[in-house]
């Protein structure tokens, strides 16, 4: 039973990689898309989905867009990436972390197709890597939140915990203590990517805890309204720029814009150049953007964080610039020293001063 | 600490009150000797057809008096399945669940955003103003009070009345209760409707007062929790409440213990809800289900 199972998925792949590949390739190039949460989801998916579109809206009638939303991590993500491959997709972007070994899995029986992770590390021939430098907008939020806040408790709403998130907590304390040694982040994490009930929980037991700045890791606007409810409390747009909450309490977001990567990816398997990288851009080239410091942010405030957006820009400034302990009080960055990437990405610890330990 | 207790009590109420009401209403539904596994896809038709309807009225009670009517809407597919058409109650149920996920997916493709709709605190007078327990029972929003307001109806209704009587009759023994006459299948049919209509009003509280906003797959299992409670509730309306309110008590806790930043591993404090519910509940004497529950009845057998 096992070895027919076998024979049948390598049959399959087989032909679709004889037949399928060369006639789609004639005439459109076929891109697919999976994603972790509903295209609606209003931060994380929909910001890739709208990203997409752009892609599509670029090569108009070259591309065929295929997608699919709300695939679950987990072994059904290995199904819906085969499907896709099998569907005769060209170039498939699988964008959340935990479709990492999946797509990996699948790449291996589809080696004409391209596969596009999101956040992840694992390359392979035919899987590229891509990710943005949250952490560089991280760095300007717990600036903005260590200066707005009255209480000097921030409330940190945490997804699943991976470097990526953590990094997160870290860039933002680091920057929040600079300015107001005075500082105290609560983290709570939900384990969920999206759960907007959880989310909205999490916001108001964070501040009924005194947290009069929240920041989000996770995907919904749920915690913005929770704070717009409460009133008095500043959160930052996560993912999209979740501007229905400006002035208040949103007062700046962190907004991935994927588009350009998309048609730079796109365009080089028309082109036939495509190979595998790992991408991980910032500021700098607009993969991460900062929305608009809204005007209840007092304009002193609003140029500090501005020209600190601009210095990450330029390159003149690093967000993880030592010196940083690490939790325990071991060194970890001397005096002037930044963060390797290769530190970032496997970054498995808090800075001191964060309280809590990382569920493992 | 900056745990507040009467805050945390009372936010306890608001996440406990979506899960009471799917529960209340699958207890009657069970009570009959029907169980309908779909009430997480009721939940969250009620959901979205709610959040739709109290956004373009502008009024968050027409919200869940529509959320009330779709739930019923749905679960009248499940009744006319079951009872006429003689399907698995199981798989039926199952069914609905998906079925329900996606209807919701699909009629709420264009109701993204945010509603500006608030649904009003209803402060008691004179009780409200008792130090402590005021803040923390009688400053909340109607449903909440509907909510336990449904549970002591249906005790009521299980326990005094004919009509209660004959529902249970129904659910212990469909045979007998057909033999001296009642209508089986209209009492099913009505149980069903009465759980669909709970379902869809629970799945409307998450969308209008506890998120609030609309999100695909937003009850995000409330709906399985509340079937879990009904069971380990014995099928006893006044036990739901406990049962209900220790799961939202202890979801709400575990973050306000994290926030606090409790050094117990957050891994503990998150599978906290489940357990203590699971626990208490067994300890205290699981009960008997109905003896229908869940066996297909046909009037010409």
């Amino acid at each position: 039973m096992k070895r027919r199972t076998l024979l049948a998925t390598g049959a399959g792949a087989a032909l679709a990689a004889a037949m399928g590949m060369p006639a789609s390739a004639q005439d459109k190039t076929k891109v697919g898309f999976i994603y972790v949460g509903p295209i609606n989801d209003g931060g994380w998916t929909q910001h890739h989905h709208h990203s997409a579109m752009e892609m599509v809206e670029h090569f108009g009638d070259a591309v065929e867009f295929v997608y699919q939303e709300s695939v679950p991590e987990g072994p059904d993500a290995e199904r819906a990436i085969t499907q896709m491959a099998l569907g005769g997709a060209d170039i498939i972007f699988t964008t959340s972390f935990g479709f990492m070994d999946p797509t990996v899995n699948v790449a291996a029986n589809f080696p004409n197709v391209k596969f596009e992770h999101a956040t992840g590390y694992k390359q392979a021939d035919n899987v590229s890597v891509y990710s943005a430098r949250f952490y560089e907008g991280r760095a300007i939020q717990g600036t903005l939140a260590g200066r707005m806040t009255t209480t000097n408790k921030v409330g940190y709403i945490a997804s699943v915990p991976i470097p990526e998130v953590i990094r997160g907590i870290n860039a933002a304390y680091i920057h929040a203590k600079k300015v107001n040694p005075d500082i105290e982040f609560k983290i709570i994490w939900i384990f969920e990517w999206l759960n907007p009930a959880k989310e909205a929980d999490a916001a108001k037991a964070l501040i009924e805890q005194g947290c009069d700045v929240v920041l989000q890791h996770t995907d919904s606007t749920a915690p913005h309204q929770a704070a717009r409810e409460a009133g008095g409390v500043y959160t930052f747009g996560q993912a999209a720029d979740m501007a229905e909450f400006a002035p208040m309490p949103r007062i700046s977001s962190i907004i991935d814009n994927w588009a350009p990567y998309y048609i730079d990816r796109v365009q080089a398997v028309m082109d036939g150049t495509w190979s595998s990288v790992s991408t991980w851009d910032g500021i700098s080239t607009g993969m991460v953007g900062i929305g608009e410091v809204s005007d209840v942010v007092p304009a002193e405030w609003k140029a500090e964080a501005e020209a600190m957006r601009d210095a990450i820009a330029a390159g003149t400034y690093h967000p993880f610039t030592g010196p940083i302990n690490k939790q325990d009080g071991s060194p970890w960055l001397a005096e002037g020293e930044t963060a390797s990437d290769g530190d970032l990405a496997s970054m498995f610890f808090y800075v001191e001063g964060v309280e809590g330990e990382i569920p493992s | 600490m900056d745990i507040n207790p009467i805050l945390l009590l009372a936010a306890l109420m608001v996440a406990s009150t979506p899960i009471l009401l799917a529960a209340i209403g699958e207890l009657v539904v069970e009570r009959a000797g029907v169980l309908n596994l779909g009430v997480e896809g009721m939940m969250i038709v009620g959901a979205v057809c709610g959040y739709i309807a109290g956004h373009s009225s502008g009024d968050p009670y027409l919200g869940f008096l529509g959320a009330v009517f779709a739930g019923a809407a749905v679960s009248l597919v499940f009744a006319v399945l079951t009872q006429f058409l003689m399907t698995n109650q199981v798989a039926t149920g199952l069914g609905l669940t998906l079925f329900g996920l996606g209807l919701s997916a699909l009629i709420g493709m264009r109701a993204e955003g945010t509603p500006d709709l608030t649904v009003a605190k209803l402060a008691l007078p004179i009780l409200s103003d008792i130090p402590v327990l005021g803040a923390i029972l009688f400053r909340h929003d109607l449903v909440v009070y509907l909510s336990i307001l449904l549970v002591a109806g249906v005790w009521a209704f299980l326990t005094y009345t004919r009509a209660g009587l004959i529902l249970r009759a129904v659910g212990e023994n469909h045979e007998a209760a057909h033999a001296l006459g009642y209508n089986v299948r209209l009492v099913r049919v009505l149980a069903i409707l009465f759980g669909g209509g709970c379902a869809g009003l629970a799945g409307a509280y998450i969308s209008l007062v506890r998120v609030p906003q609309w999100i695909d797959g937003i009850t995000a299992g409330a709906g399985w929790i509340a079937l879990a409670i009904v069971v380990f509730a014995s099928w006893k309306p006044w036990r739901l409440i406990a049962g209900a309110y220790l799961f939202g008590g202890v979801t709400v806790l575990q973050l306000n213990l994290q926030a606090e930043g409790l050094k117990i591993p957050v891994e503990y404090l998150s599978m906290a809800p489940y357990l203590a519910t699971i626990i208490v509940l067994v300890m205290i004497r699981a009960g008997r289900a109905p003896a229908s529950l869940g066996k297909p009845f046909h009037p010409s057998s």
